[in-house]
């Protein structure tokens, strides 16, 4: 067996639905280059989104490493039911609040994923993981500002915060949905504890953080075993987005 | 194609300080920091280097240009990779690299409250954003010369 670790029975939908996560959000928060509210968002956001989508490359090619399929045959060929992002990023673009409460919630949601494979026995994943964090440090600092800065006026800003959280919040959870061969990977060492323990800390952390600020918490999650499939209109209208040049000309290489 | 059969790693690293970064062009990939490991087998070179940040655009652009002035310099084939084996930091960065960023006018990396003006050397500098123009770059604006500057991402 090489050094680099053993295949493990559902190390690739772990790696499917973590580069799912990143390449929908990446490509949603990508919709404001041109016309966010002021041009440091303008900047911030697309920036923020080519750190995502080149997440998300990352891991189609360590999946890709797995099965032996191309990553962009993987990231853009498949049909709209078959993704398997979380349905927390299936809501649209909607307004800024709507993209500052969904970044926060994904966001603080990754973090806590990516903590629990800081560690992980699977090298390839704990050398990307790595890296992924020192990145989404800065990603962390510039969503929690925004949610504070929504939060703490006292006016439209803040009731839109609150009408995208109440929103979002029946799927908010679905970062954690269980994965069908997640005691395989506890198991041998990939991810650290199951994704229940995972969410029970995340929702104790946002606490501290929605408390204060007198934000509505998440309430449980809404179908928790659609919690990554299903996916609505808005998801259709973005893959016809994001796979239109891709299916314009297949074989041509860009 | 002439072979160079005496060629050491040194004299590969050598060639590999004249490879500019096409985003920073000032900086070679040397300086940047980026070159992880050279290998120098008898039929071919590998070079192993690690992306400022994942999502880097540059990359492709990079290992095209290294392998292509590797290949003519010693006529051997080249093969570069990309690894996340160690993370690359930004006090990866060298001296001269920290020195020519500012010749630049693009602040070296260090914590943003002891950020320096790279014009005027001010301490008296605030951070606009986080993010800037590419993914390692961030934002600040100068109140000494009341000129906007950018400084290279600590990570």
């Amino acid at each position: 067996m090489s050094a680099a670790a053993p295949p493990v029975t559902g190390l690739d939908e772990l790696l499917l639905t973590m580069a799912d996560d990143e390449f929908v959000i990446g490509f949603s928060d990508s919709e404001w280059t041109g016309i966010a509210p002021m041009l440091e968002e303008d900047v911030a956001m697309s920036s923020l989104s080519q750190d995502e989508l080149g997440h998300a490359a990352a891991l189609y090619g360590l999946l890709g490493g797995l099965t032996g399929q191309d990553p962009d045959a993987i990231a853009y060929d498949r049909r709209p039911e078959d993704y398997r992002h979380a349905r927390l990023l299936d809501h649209g673009r909607g307004d800024w609040a709507m993209t500052i409460a969904r970044r926060y919630l994904y966001e603080t949601a990754d973090a806590v994923r990516l903590e629990a494979l800081a560690a992980t026995s699977w090298k390839p994943l704990a050398d990307l993981v790595g890296k992924l964090r020192r990145e989404e440090r800065y990603h962390l600092m510039h969503i929690g500002t925004w949610l504070e800065r929504l939060a703490s006026n006292d006016g439209e800003a803040r009731d839109r915060l609150v009408a995208a959280l109440d929103t979002l919040g029946p799927h908010a959870g679905t970062v954690f949905t269980p994965l069908g061969a997640e005691g395989s990977l506890v198991e041998a060492g990939v991810l650290a504890r199951p994704m229940a323990d995972l969410e029970r800390d995340w929702r104790a952390r946002l606490a501290d953080t929605f408390e204060p600020l007198g934000l509505p918490l998440a309430p449980a999650t809404m179908d928790p075993w659609l919690g990554r499939t299903a996916h609505g209109d808005a998801f259709r209208w973005l893959w016809g987005e994001f796979t239109s040049v891709r299916r314009s000309d297949p074989p041509a290489t860009w | 194609m002439v072979i160079d059969t005496d060629a050491s790693e040194a004299d590969v690293r050598a060639v590999l300080a004249t490879v500019p970064d096409p985003e920073i062009p000032v900086l070679s990939v040397v300086d940047l920091g980026i070159v992880h490991r050279v290998t120098v087998r008898p039929d071919g070179i590998d070079v192993a280097i690690l992306p400022t940040f994942v999502g880097c655009p540059a990359l492709d652009v990079i290992r095209a240009t290294i392998g292509e002035r590797l290949e003519t310099r010693f006529g051997r084939d080249v093969r570069v990779e990309t690894t996340f084996e160690v993370p690359w930091t930004s006090d990866r960065i060298s001296e001269s690299g920290r020195l020519a960023l500012r010749e630049a006018g693009i602040a070296p990396p260090g914590d943003p409250s002891a950020m320096r003006c790279p014009f005027c050397d001010s301490a008296n500098v605030v951070m606009d954003s986080a993010f800037g123009p590419t993914q390692c770059r961030s934002l600040f604006y100068c109140r000494g010369c009341r000129q906007p500057f950018e400084a290279l991402k600590s990570v």
